[in-house]
């Protein structure tokens, strides 16, 4: 309940709501990007708020690479019946034909193709002038200097050096045809005050998120978890059985996993304020260079 | 509760470093991370990574690269945009906008501070204050900072001499005495090597006061907002079904309770709170900050863009009020152009009537000025074309505040905080006439329009606009003509030719030709008028449909060429400035009402093709 959270959890709620109503009230046809994991969930639960006791008047969209954890998809379904909304799912299916995948073709590739490339073809497809995604601003350094209403060009690229000035709660959220916004409601929440809000809301969030034994390998130092028979073994490898849980989730060959012993949330948020690596270290799409984030950002990736 | 949720129940800090280019603000906040163990692993080796390749501290980790996220920044060591951190400690936690101190990105300074509590304004203890320090605390003040932090940063290279902090707070002391600052604390520092970061430093034992650390953990920045009068800008109406209408928005301020009596601010009309939702959840009472939907005992007619309030104390309703305006566009900007103002969640057109002075952030000095720059402060009078609701910007920042919108690039241009309302405005009061424009119109039998002819110099304008004339006169349509040339004799004499005064010169001819439509007449107004703006600014004068946009468009060679008055020549010769097409650009129309090539067909066959569209619209019988 909105008036039982926390003093910070309740005006970053307040906050995201303003935020999403503003785009309702001012955009032409919005859409939320739901990827299915906990800054998804926590979105979507904020959205549900927002309009009661109205449904949220926009679609859900999620762009599949085909390589989402089977329990992602799963859920992702669950959720969509339960809470009565409308799901457009979207596949690049150049790409599928291609035969584009994080193990045929890398993780750069993959993620051009099937996340960049594909999420413009969406947002084309359904003519959208206002796209919502879950970012937040604590998880990555060029995220830090986004917008909340950060502003694309019909090429969908960002231009970080022609921001638009955000001042007090005034958005300007004037465009162009064909231009379009990327919103993000919670820019201004950080991974902590996620989990604290999901524990506090009883939000249902992907059971990938708790510890449990589950088959991994060892890739350039990260735990890969076996989902389907898709990715083979390289020579020599065995897969082994270890209590691991996810903090970040996306497509499994590209996803690591932590060594954990957390089973509910409140282990998960004991395990967080002690931990002393950042979320996005099981991206291995992040890793390969410090502005890499920032060069699939002007590119059109969320 | 759980340890996690009681630790950060504590009231969040939003602060902002700010000061001039190279006094360290970015190292401070890294150092600030590091010492709090709040910088990750992973992020750690990536930083010692990039100190190594992009670092200006030699061999020790450079903790500015940790927070100049963008590569133009590692690449040029300096911060361009304003940088939100988060960090908790076990006091408090805390939000951070790290700010850029280059002059040309003041105005992400301004972002930066619009939400901020507090600021922390970084002194190089070798250079003392300079003029970013300056600029920068008028603008923390201005924008409604009352909490100040004065960190003497790099004491370490003035070897943690007492007299050099001193002297800095003194004189830091008298400049801002006028800035209306509630607190204002200092503190020696060193960003680079920790003395008095998170633990008194045994280097400055004569500073006997906080560490910063302790300081910021135990700031009191008192919230204002709960205290203040009840406003709700309206930003969505919630209608299901049938049953059930209601009026959603964040409280900017004060306490609503239900059964509370409200209004709303433009029209006057009364009813009562029915129901309370806080988010989704059916409550009582809400408080600033909340984002509510409220249900209502009368259904009113409310729509997005009204402001409620309690009918004791509610906000003012003016179309023209004084504000302050940072600039925060290329374009500058230009009394009497028209721009969207953003005020909460209404949006209308707005122009400046009057540039009152500028102010020069240095020494508080009001200077005479016909423009604002970008990163300039200006004091402007405002008309919008409809009453707002607002507040003073001292007394509510979120009603108090606005932007204004460029009307062609779309760009944030400005940012205005609102100082009073203009008596002219609340007493001047529009005088009902009994001959209205449509009887005036009916009476010769004809629709009113401005024809409005807009081209370069030499293009065929006045010639085309003559022969239209000739021809509606000849039909027996009663018309007047303006001409750019002819009003600057009378009307105009007053004005010259820079980019303001051809602002104001179109604006007073759009008035003109806006009373003689009123009084039924066809007005045909032959100017160069090379802004977008400034057309779109008498489009909007006009009423709707009348304002037909004839773009005669003729190649700058050709218009040469001709050059009937011998202007080019002497503006090519340097003896006319401020000439279009020479050294002033011209905006050619996005979407006229009619183009005429006037190098395809003689004057006469495009007057026709005038007199065809006017037929065509239905503005004149045809023949």
């Amino acid at each position: 309940m909105s008036t039982s959270l926390p003093p910070h959890l309740r005006r970053l709620e307040a906050e995201s709501i303003h935020i999403i109503r503003e785009v309702v009230a001012e955009t032409r046809n919005p859409v939320m990007l739901y990827s299915i994991g906990k800054d998804s969930s926590v979105m979507l639960h904020v959205a549900m708020k927002a309009f009661h006791p109205a449904k949220p008047p926009f679609p859900l969209l999620h762009v599949d690479t085909t390589w989402k954890f089977r329990e992602m998809i799963a859920f992702r379904d669950e959720t969509v019946r339960r809470l009565g909304l409308d799901l457009i799912v979207h596949i690049n299916e150049d790409g599928v034909k291609r035969g584009i995948s994080p193990v045929a073709s890398g993780s750069q590739v993959h993620t051009q193709v099937m996340k960049t490339e594909a999420l413009r073809q969406a947002l084309d497809k359904g003519g959208w002038d206002a796209a919502f995604g879950g970012a937040r601003r604590d998880e990555e350094k060029s995220r830090a200097k986004e917008r909340i209403f950060s502003h694309r060009s019909a090429a969908h690229a960002w231009d970080p050096r022609n921001q638009r000035p955000e001042l007090w709660r005034l958005f300007n959220t004037r465009m162009r045809d064909g231009e379009s916004m990327r919103v993000f409601p919670l820019s201004n929440w950080t991974e902590l005050d996620v989990w604290e809000y999901v524990q506090a809301e009883a939000i249902p969030v992907v059971p990938l998120y708790f510890s449990k034994v589950r088959p991994v390998v060892e890739r350039s130092g990260a735990l890969i978890m076996l989902d389907d028979e898709r990715l083979p073994l390289e020579p020599g490898e065995t897969p082994r059985h270890l209590r691991v849980r996810f903090r970040t989730l996306g497509c499994y060959p590209l996803t690591g996993a932590v060594e954990s012993d957390a089973e509910t949330l409140d282990d998960i948020i004991a395990e967080m304020r002690a931990s002393t690596t950042s979320e996005r270290q099981g991206r291995l799409i992040d890793s390969d260079e410090a502005g890499s984030m920032e060069k699939k950002k002007r590119e059109g990736y969320f | 509760m759980n340890e996690a949720l009681r630790i950060s129940a504590l009231p969040t800090l939003r602060l902002l470093t700010c000061g001039s280019v190279d006094d360290g603000k970015s190292t401070l906040i890294g150092r600030l991370l590091y010492e709090k163990k709040l910088i990750f692993d992973d992020q750690l080796s990536a930083l010692e990574r990039d100190s190594k390749k992009f670092g200006t501290t030699e061999d020790d980790i450079d903790f500015a690269l940790l927070v100049d996220g963008l590569e133009a920044e590692r690449e040029q060591g300096i911060t361009i945009d304003v940088a939100y951190r988060y960090f908790a400690t076990s006091e408090r936690s805390f939000i951070v906008a790290d700010t850029p101190g280059h002059e040309q990105y003041t105005r992400n300074m301004a972002t930066g501070a619009s939400n901020a509590d507090l600021a922390i304004v970084l002194v190089d203890a070798r250079k003392g204050l300079l003029t970013q320090t300056h600029r920068h605390s008028i603008i923390a003040s201005l924008l409604g900072i009352r909490h100040i932090v004065l960190a003497v940063n790099k004491i370490d290279l003035v070897g943690y001499d007492e007299k050099t902090f001193r002297d800095i707070v003194i004189a830091y002391r008298k400049f801002a005495e006028p800035l209306g600052f509630r607190s204002l604390f200092a503190i020696p520092l060193s960003a680079r090597y920790g003395d008095n970061v998170s633990a008194p430093s045994a280097r400055t034992p004569w500073y006997q006061g906080a560490h910063l650390m302790d300081y910021l953990e135990r700031v009191e920045v008192e919230d204002d907002r709960r205290a203040a009068p009840f406003r709700l800008p309206v930003q969505w109406i919630n209608r299901p079904h049938l049953d059930f209408r209601g009026v959603a928005g964040t409280v900017a301020s004060g306490r609503i309770a239900k059964g509370d009596p409200i209004v709303v601010a433009a029209s006057g009309r009364a009813t009562t709170v029915a129901e309370i939702f806080v988010a989704d959840e059916r409550t009582e009472s809400a408080e600033a900050g909340d984002a509510v939907t409220l249900t209502l005992a009368d259904e009113l007619d409310i729509a997005r863009g009204d402001v409620l309030s309690h009918p004791d104390s509610r906000p003012e309703v003016a179309d023209q009020f004084t504000a302050n305006v940072i600039w925060m566009s290329a374009e500058p900007m230009l009394p009497g152009r028209s721009y969207l103002m953003k005020i909460g969640t209404r949006t209308v057109p707005a122009s400046i009537t009057e540039l009152k002075h500028r102010l020069d952030v240095n020494n508080f000095d009001k200077l005479a000025a016909k423009r604002l720059d970008l990163n300039e402060v200006g004091f402007c009078n405002f008309a919008t074309t409809m009453p707002v609701a607002y507040d003073a910007y001292a007394d509510n920042r979120d009603t108090g505040s606005f932007i204004l919108i460029d009307r062609l690039t779309n760009a944030t241009a400005g940012a205005g905080m609102i100082a009073h309302g203009l008596r002219r405005a609340t007493n001047v009061h529009r005088q009902g006439l009994t001959v209205t424009r449509e009887g005036h119109a009916r009476l010769k039998h004809q629709k009113p329009a401005i024809l409005w002819f807009t081209g370069l110099s030499g293009a065929g304008k006045s010639t085309i606009a003559n022969l239209v004339e000739a021809k509606l006169h000849a039909r027996g349509v009663h018309t007047a003509l303006l001409d750019g040339d002819n009003v600057r004799h009378g009307l105009n004499k007053d004005l010259g030719f820079t980019a303001a005064d051809r602002v104001e010169n179109i604006r007073r001819v759009g008035e003109v030709a806006k009373l003689m439509t009123d009084a039924g007449l066809i007005v045909l107004c032959s100017f160069i008028s090379p802004f977008r703006s400034e057309r779109q600014l008498v489009r909007d004068t006009a009423a709707a449909g009348e304002f037909i946009e004839i773009f005669v468009d003729t190649p700058l060679e050709t218009a040469m060429a001709r050059d009937p008055k011998g202007l080019y020549k002497k503006a090519l010769a340097g003896e006319i400035k401020n000439f279009t097409g020479v050294d002033q650009a011209y905006e050619p129309p996005d979407a006229p009402e009619l183009v005429l090539l006037s190098g395809e067909a003689s004057a006469e066959a495009l007057a026709d093709r005038v007199i065809a569209e006017l037929e065509e619209r239905g503005m004149i019988m045809r023949l």
